[in-house]
């Protein structure tokens, strides 16, 4: 597959990116104000999108506030670039806005995800746009959203380590597997979108600018360049990444997020790497390999 | 007990919509001191309580609290972080409802560890020991710490709430009702573990209640009020065996009687 | 140690329509330290009533009842409820006739608890009730037992210890004695007659003329001070 694949203009009638420059000018100063306060919920008047919710709106919003002419989208669902729904909005910017699109994690400008971070180390001129269904960490402990707010305010967030309390005294270990709660910038409790624990220590002092999109919730947050993004845990129980030496049968690697895939009804498993672009490249030669 | 008031409210006139709750009261409790509040359903006593609080914003008058440092702090004037900040690493307020005061869906020790872990505490070996400790010594079976609160009777519920109040050793409590719902031989074992404990702590009280029994084993001074007013305080022996307020005598009179 | 001037008290049922009760009217007394006063008069003519008043359990409506606390004076009848708690830890001890127990606690703690609440060291309180609780004759085995199954003359001896083993300097005693067999009220006198040796000023009230004649220095005749409007 080539490095991007060049698109053929903007459809006619529409605006460039499907939204108006004025809602994508909104979208932009949430944004910036969002980056301005790391880890801080920030609300936007999120339009209606050709999507329902739970399909990537806020995501979609944001990408498309943030797209230019001159930049190379890729879009993953669950690490996948080939789901249903990375292809409807890959095809669908493409279509809108004209821009290049590419599979390849290292030739993407943005890059839209849906549950993952790829496995490709990100860059300094690259932005990882999350989808978000739910943006409010603190919804499992405390359902007054009014509460909640006043909790982030007063950087209140005792609780929800109770969560983890719970977790650690009846299994031993935090056993949540994925949306593990991270403090942004030693200040705002934010939910990781519900990314697996694996790829939380790559939230730590990334180099790509991170912006979190919730559209049904109409709120953004973000992760600037650089900053530091710790797990919630406990002093004595800090938080692990589950080692694991099962190797993709497809690429071999080791060191990836791995999808279980059963294969019959005898329980016969199959693991393979969630990045589809870095299993492929490594069975190619290596990521580096053109 | 010293002698300089922890929490002294001055003239404090709390309302809602056209009614009055509380009008022009005054009132202080000491270090170590237990204050109660009698006065008949409706009487402003709960309204009082969240006042005292910081829970509910009077109308007019003061709420002054003073910290272990002597420092003042006028709760109603406090931006809500600071009032939050006080009220989790200095007082406790169990509330009549166990489900008001409690997470039924958490265990035990979830609930007694919730405000440790919100006045910072990040080791979980030391909140698990702090959970197992206060839950015994409300004379909770720490084997059940695990177990979630909704599955325990009202009175093991209300005596969860009193550990988790306790956990961050406050130095004012607020007890709303707390023996409410519970049957007579549960209420008598709940008092008594509050004086033990209060006496043992040192912390100051303040219990609404319509028990008179339970303010005359608790209680060291008692506040009767009526229709939102206070009319009469002192002495809680004094003003149980020599009531001066026509209200007060009714109200002694009526326990008495049953 | 205490001197009470002029002191009035009656009572006013706003049940019964305001119906006015007066008690006491122009009660004036002195008890130095070591000195024992007697309360006397029939029934009803408000022996209780005053020793209660002086205690602090009724609000005296009129006059001063001062007390020698902590080196100065104090006016009970003015004082802040604070304050009285205070005299009532270190200055003023009280033996009615009745027990009032708390559930749950044992006689032990029960009797070493003014102590505690003066700061005594637990241990040391608890060594001191035993003492105490012994010398009263009190069966050991009751010793970690709450008192309210005690018989009457066992709760009377519990509620002498708790008021005695303080050794405050002024006690005010309702009848200490009235239950209790003739043994027992021999120690209990003996007790009290110790404490007054010691420096107590006692005010007491004593149905046993024996008693009476034993301890008291000195009698205030309550029909002196009945009210005018009043029959009895």
């Amino acid at each position: 597959m080539s490095a991007a694949s060049p698109g053929a203009g903007p459809l006619p009638g529409y605006n460039f990116a499907y939204l108006d420059e004025q809602t994508r000018r909104m979208i932009r100063r949430a944004l910036l104000k969002a980056v301005a306060i790391p880890g801080h919920q920030v609300p936007f008047a999120a339009r209606e999108m050709p999507l329902p919710y739970g399909w990537g709106t806020g995501g979609l919003q944001i990408t498309a506030a943030l797209l230019g002419r001159d930049d190379v989208l890729k879009v993953i669902d669950q690490g996948a670039d080939d789901a249903t729904n990375a292809t409807s909005i890959r095809r669908f910017f493409a279509r809108t806005a004209g821009v290049a699109t590419t599979e390849r994690t290292d030739a993407a400008s943005i890059i839209q995800t849906r549950h993952r971070i790829p496995e490709t180390p990100l860059r300094p001129d690259q932005v990882l746009v999350y989808q978000v269904p739910d943006p409010e960490p603190l919804r499992g402990v405390e359902t007054r959203e009014a509460e909640a707010r006043r909790m982030h305010a007063a950087a209140d967030y005792g609780l929800a380590r109770v969560a983890l309390y719970e977790q650690i005294a009846h299994y031993g270990r935090v056993r949540q597997a994925y949306n593990h709660p991270v403090i942004v910038n030693r200040r705002y409790l934010a939910s990781p979108s519900p990314i697996p624990r694996f790829d939380n220590p790559k939230l730590d002092h990334s180099p790509a600018l991170q912006l979190f999109g919730a559209g049904r919730e109409r709120r953004v947050y973000a992760i600037p360049p650089h900053t530091p993004v710790h797990s919630l845990d406990f002093d004595d129980v800090p938080f692990t990444v589950d080692a694991d030496d099962t190797a993709c049968s497809l690429c071999g690697a080791t060191d990836t997020y791995l999808d279980e895939i059963v294969l019959d009804d005898h329980g016969t498993r199959r693991y393979l790497c969630s990045d589809t672009d870095f299993c492929r490249r490594n069975r190619d030669g290596g990521p580096d390999h053109e | 007990m010293s002698d300089a008031p922890l929490l002294e409210a001055e003239a404090v006139t709390c309302r809602f919509g056209r009614v009055t709750a509380c009008r022009d009261i005054d009132v202080a409790v000491h270090a170590g001191e237990i204050l109660g509040i009698v006065g008949e359903s409706g009487a402003g006593k709960s309204t009082l309580l969240r006042c005292l609080a910081g829970v509910v914003r009077p109308a007019s008058g003061t709420v002054t609290y003073t910290d272990a440092g002597g420092r003042e702090h006028p709760l109603h004037a406090l931006e809500d972080s600071a009032l939050r900040r006080l009220a989790r690493t200095d007082w406790g307020f169990v509330h009549q409802h166990p489900h008001d005061g409690l997470r039924p869906h958490l265990s035990a020790g979830a609930n007694v560890a919730e405000p440790l872990l919100r006045c910072g505490e990040t080791r979980y070996g030391r909140i698990r020991t702090a959970a197992r400790h206060w839950l015994e010594q409300v004379e909770l079976d720490p084997v059940r710490m695990d177990d979630r609160v909704r599955t325990f009777s009202g009175g093991m519920q209300q005596r969860v709430q009193l550990a988790r109040n306790l956990v961050t050793e406050p130095r004012l409590l607020f007890l709303d009702e707390p023996t409410g719902g519970l049957d007579v031989s549960v209420q008598a074992r709940l008092l008594d573990l509050i004086r033990q404990l209060v006496a043992r702590l040192q912390v100051a009280v303040v219990l609404v209640t319509h028990d008179l029994a339970a303010v005359r084993l608790l209680a060291h001074r008692l506040v009767v009020m009526q229709q939102g007013g206070i009319v009469e305080q002192g002495l809680t022996d004094q003003v149980l065996d020599d009531p001066q307020h026509a209200y007060s005598q009714l109200l002694v009179a009526s326990e008495l009687r049953c | 140690m205490l001197a009470v001037r002029n002191l009035h008290k009656g009572f006013t049922l706003h049940l019964r329509d305001r119906l006015r009760l007066p008690v006491l009217a122009g009660v004036s007394l002195d008890v130095r330290a070591g000195e024992c006063l007697a309360l006397t008069g029939p029934s009803g003519t408000g022996k209780s009533t005053l020793l209660r008043c002086l205690y602090g359990n009724y609000r005296s409506e009129q006059g001063s009842i001062r007390v020698r606390h902590r080196g100065g004076w104090l006016d009970l009848a003015r004082a802040h409820p604070r304050q009285v708690l205070a005299v009532r830890r270190e200055t003023l001890g009280y033996i009615s006739q009745f027990l009032r127990a708390v559930p749950r606690v044992s006689t032990l703690q029960l009797v070493a608890e003014p102590l505690v609440a003066r700061g005594v060291a637990p241990q040391d309180a608890r060594a001191r009730a035993e003492d105490m609780l012994r010398r009263l004759r009190l069966p050991e085995a009751l010793w970690p037992v709450p008192p309210d199954t005690f018989s009457g003359g066992e709760q009377q001896r519990v509620n002498v210890a708790r008021g005695l083993i303080g050794r405050l300097p002024v006690l005010l005693l309702d009848e200490p004695t009235a239950s209790l067999d003739p043994d027992n009220k021999a120690v209990v006198l003996e007790c009290v007659q110790e404490a007054k040796t010691a420096g107590a000023a006692i005010i007491g009230i004593f149905h046993d003329t024996a008693a009476r004649d034993a301890l008291c220095d000195r009698a205030y005749d309550m029909t002196a001070a009945r009210p005018e409007t009043c029959a009895g």
